[in-house]
């Protein structure tokens, strides 16, 4: 696509002298090779988590959703604070594959495949939270306009909460497709590189028979494209139907404009610190670090940092419009000196720590390369994300225009226990992933190779920027 | 290097003098007393209505005033009922009278803010490309830096207007209304005068400042041995658009959300920006393929006009979706303080206000999707003559409702603000181009930028 002239000033993005076979034999290792004790122990773990939250959901939907800490006057609270967690978490999976290949950034292509995994298994736990927090799941299946015997009953397509129905499903359904087609020369490679028969058989099914041809390689190319197009208006309009679920109500707090944009740019922040945590780990467990490099991880700073800074001007507006309004009732909602100072007020400096605070601390250089920071902060936004959510919603409802229904909310343990059935689920998902999947799009990472692998780079910043002189003789 | 052609200079100078003229006109034959409005009203009526006008005028000047927020003293008499038959028909007219004289300020200022945001859009634009290390832009640099150079008289006018505006676009300045008015009491913290003209000038200093040291360290690059210029310009970059995402916020509650100091939106700041946005970007692949057309940009070719249709096309969407956003959230929720704001449009603005979404919208999004069209240079300018007509209809929209209420109209005073400003820019846009060679000679992006191919 672009030419293969790039700047001597731009840092390697894969270090170390690799050949492509290198490549694929390291991305294919982790696949090909054996687990080891310490990732049993953590799918045990991962395992147990989910299966007791397994056993909340179930308790839940036999039992009653009043066994959950839900009131009268707050009708929401753990169940879509999560389900906004987690969908927003999946939204720096699309923003990697898509909004970056759009915008051509080459580091992409080490982190993307992990990015959109996250996406699909956080997608995945952001799904269960709409069906079980219902009171009568059973019929959920009454949200999908078919025709039925009730002489044609319709859904009302003026709510927010079927819009999140189709936009769910279209976003998990569109990921899974974008993500299965870039996976397909990755599985023809581990197909052709395996020589465990069984393995051959299953890989040879997963690649669609895949023989890498130049025209399958063009068209590749464009669906990757066309894709990538279609993907990016979609994570914004995800994220914007998301938030509308509170915005479009009358609620002080909730009702606010700046929701669509605001909501879209905090799913980012959130989805590339899970990225960022994820892939801290990952690289190291997996050995990769010669691809996902220390520039890939600020690289991956910078864009938290541009994020959460669209985040906090976000936050000083709502706080801002808040006191312009002038309206009293502004006083109670997430962002305002009564909830600064109000029962919630832990809830309250929680986000404004850990959302606004530490991820300052980026801006200094040394602490954006230095990993072990970045992972702490990466799991300070985690948190601060989900009190962001919490806030909304739970200061919000807490306090309405009717001192009377002033409520507060404490979770009982199985509000609890689903979350951590989620984040278990989650894990089992991604653990059983790692194993099975090249976590890496090594196709694609191939094609930079020549472009920003360091030994390369080194060549031409010895032999001058004349390609012809190495084009073909692998280290 | 590029010279401006003597024939665009007298061009421009044409079209400021006509503009001029045109606006003198329009600020001398407003009427200054009720007695010549009423005329001016009864002269309207026959030559344009007929008859049935006066009836129809007092109907909806009523429906008009409950919905204007903006000039919150006579909506207030209405909600109230307390005055008497006459004393109501008296601030009736007096309403309508200053409605009037606001008519040629508001001409004038659509046209200024408009020239002028497509300046501080570019310059974000550059901000953007540094930061981001860009390698496909940096042979627009120059041309960039040539759009800027309108900044610093643009950003002038405005500031100038805004200040000397006062109750013809800021009710909030207005200290019987203030007096009357508990909400606007409540926030004179943040809308008083000496504190809203203190803002304009940092605003004005800080955007300036950084086109000062950016264009000055962009130039030192070309002769430079060492990055440090270019590494300059990068921390000037990140620490501008920090400054920037903060003054746009507030320039646009002071300058645009103050006029209805009654009404808010979370969203307005970003939504204005993103009108600035797709405009400046428009403007910039304009310029570029004029003079690529005239033969200055030998080093750019059909890819980088391939981007910049790309990033029109794009914000195009981005600002629709802004757009919607504000506008169906409160449409939905239809709370009554946020609803008149778009109230007014609809009912008074109707064909604009819709007809502005075909044009921003509609059009580029068929325009402009196909890969090959936004290569051809006839494309991309009819489509980016669609995009800014589109965008100075939305800030038309922006200003005229909040300031004239339905008493707007499209005439020699708004056509004389355009000329004036758009002569003001071509002149000091071609007279910053020619200062300098247009290859940004030095920029360690250079070499990756001219071999680009998408």
């Amino acid at each position: 696509m672009s030419s293969h002239y790039e700047a001597p000033i731009r840092e390697p993005l894969v270090t170390g002298e690799k050949t492509y076979h290198d490549i694929s034999v390291e991305v294919g290792a982790p696949v090909l090779g054996r687990a080891n004790k310490s990732w049993y122990i953590v799918f045990t773990i991962a395992l147990i988590a989910f299966l007791w939250g397994l056993g909340c959901i179930i308790y839940t939907v036999s039992t009653g959703i009043g066994v959950w800490g839900l009131n009268k006057t707050i009708g929401w609270a753990w169940d879509i604070t999560n389900f906004v967690w987690w969908v927003g978490i999946g939204h720096a999976g699309t923003l990697i594959s898509a909004v970056l290949l759009l915008f051509r950034q080459k580091w992409r292509m080490a982190v993307n495949r992990s990015a959109e995994a996250m996406t699909i298994f956080a997608v995945v736990q952001a799904g269960l939270f709409p069906i079980i927090h219902m009171g009568r799941p059973w019929l959920a299946y009454w949200v999908l306009p078919i025709p039925n015997q009730f002489g044609s009953l319709w859904v009302n397509f003026n709510s927010p909460l079927l819009w999140d129905v189709f936009a769910i499903s279209t976003y998990l359904s569109v990921s899974l497709v974008f993500w299965w087609t870039g996976l397909l020369p990755d599985f023809a490679m581990l197909r052709d590189r395996t020589t465990n028969e069984f393995q051959k058989k299953i890989y040879g099914i997963l690649s669609f028979g895949w023989s890498g041809r130049v025209k399958d390689w063009q068209r590749f190319e464009e669906v990757s494209l066309v894709l990538a197009g279609l993907a990016t208006p979609l994570v914004l309009s995800v994220h914007t139907i998301v938030s509308f679920d509170f915005a479009t109500s009358v609620v002080p707090g909730w009702h606010s404009t700046i929701f669509p944009p605001y909501f879209v740019a905090g799913a980012i922040f959130s989805g590339f610190a899970m990225v960022q945590t994820l892939l801290i780990i990952m690289r190291k467990v997996v050995n990769l670090q010669d691809y996902i490099t220390l520039l890939h991880i600020e690289y991956m700073n910078k864009v938290i940092l541009l994020t959460g800074g669209i985040v906090s001007v976000a936050y000083i507006t709502e706080f801002f419009i808040g006191w312009y309004s002038g309206t009293s009732y502004e006083n109670y909602t997430y962002l305002s000196f009564g909830a600064a100072t109000g029962p919630y007020a832990w809830a309250f400096w929680a986000l404004i720590v850990c959302n606004f605070v530490v991820p300052l601390t980026l801006w200094v250089k040394k602490l954006r390369r230095n990993i072990l920071w970045t992972f702490i902060v990466a799991l300070v936004i985690n948190i601060g994300m989900w009190f962001e959510r919490f806030d909304i919603i739970v200061i919000d409802l807490s306090k309405g225009r009717t001192p009377s229904s002033w409520a507060m909310f404490s979770p009982t343990f199985v509000d609890i226990g689903v979350f951590i059935g989620t984040i278990g689920f989650f894990f089992v998902l991604f653990l059983l992933y790692a194993r099975t999947f090249p976590v890496i799009a090594q196709a694609e990472v191939k094609t930079i190779l020549k472009s920003s692998g360091e030994y390369y780079k080194n060549l031409r910043a010895k032999h001058g920027d004349d390609v012809a002189h190495h084009v073909d003789n692998d280290p | 290097m590029y010279t401006l052609s003597s024939k665009l200079k007298l061009t421009a100078i044409i079209l400021v003098i006509v503009g001029a003229i045109g606006l003198v006109y329009g600020f001398i034959s407003t009427p200054s007393n009720e007695e010549e409005l009423k005329e001016l009203l009864a002269a309207d009526a026959h030559g344009e209505h007929g008859a049935e006008h006066d009836e129809a005028s007092v109907t909806t000047e009523e429906h008009g005033m409950a919905i204007d927020e903006g000039h919150a003293k006579a909506s207030e008499g209405h909600g109230e009922s307390a005055h008497a038959e006459g004393e109501h028909g008296d601030s009736h007219m007096e309403h309508l009278l200053h409605q009037f004289q606001t008519k040629p300020w508001s001409a004038m200022f659509v046209s200024a803010f408009f020239f002028f945001m497509i300046a501080l859009g570019a310059l974000v634009f550059y901000a953007i490309q540094y930061v981001a290390q860009a390698g496909w832009s940096p042979v627009l640099f120059r041309v960039i830096e040539g759009v800027t150079n309108y900044l610093l008289p643009g950003s002038i006018i405005v500031v100038l207007i805004v200040i000397f505006a006062g109750t013809h676009f800021y009710p909030w300045q207005n200290h019987e209304l203030v007096e009357e008015d508990v909400i606007l009491q409540g926030k004179s913290g943040y809308l008083n005068f000496p504190f809203f003209v203190i803002r304009a000038i940092i605003y004005l200093i800080g955007w300036n400042l950084y086109r000062f040291v950016a264009r000055r360290n962009s130039l030192a690059q070309a002769t430079a041995t060492t990055l440090t210029p270019y590494k300059k310009n990068f921390k000037a970059s990140v620490f501008f658009l920090l400054f920037f995402v903060i003054t746009e916020t507030t320039m646009a509650w002071d300058w645009f959300m103050s006029m209805t100091p009654h009404w808010y939106s979370t969203l307005f700041a970003w939504y204005v920006f993103a009108s600035m946005f797709v405009s400046a970007i428009t403007v910039i692949a304009l310029v570029t393929m004029f003079l690529k057309k005239i033969g200055h940009l030998k080093f750019v070719n059909d890819s980088h006009l391939h981007d910049l249709a790309k990033f029109m096309f794009a914000f195009s969407v981005f600002w629709t979706y802004l757009w919607f956003g504000q506008f169906l959230l409160i449409w939905y929720a239809n709370i009554p303080e946020e609803v008149t704001y778009f109230i007014i449009r609809i009912e008074e603005y109707n064909l604009l206000f819709f007809g502005m979404l075909v044009l921003n919208f509609i059009f580029p999004i068929l325009m402009l999707i196909n890969s090959d069209y936004k290569r051809i240079p006839w494309f991309v300018i009819m489509a980016g003559v669609v995009i800014l007509v589109g965008h100075y209809i939305d800030i038309f929209l922006l200003i005229m409702p909040s300031t004239v209420g339905p008493h707007w109209s499209f005439g020699i005073t708004e056509i004389a603000g355009i000329l004036f400003f758009l002569g003001l820019f071509i002149f000091c846009v071609g007279t910053g181009l020619a200062k300098e060679s247009l290859y940004p000679k030095g920029n360690p992006f250079l070499k990756e930028s001219e071999n680009y191919h998408y």
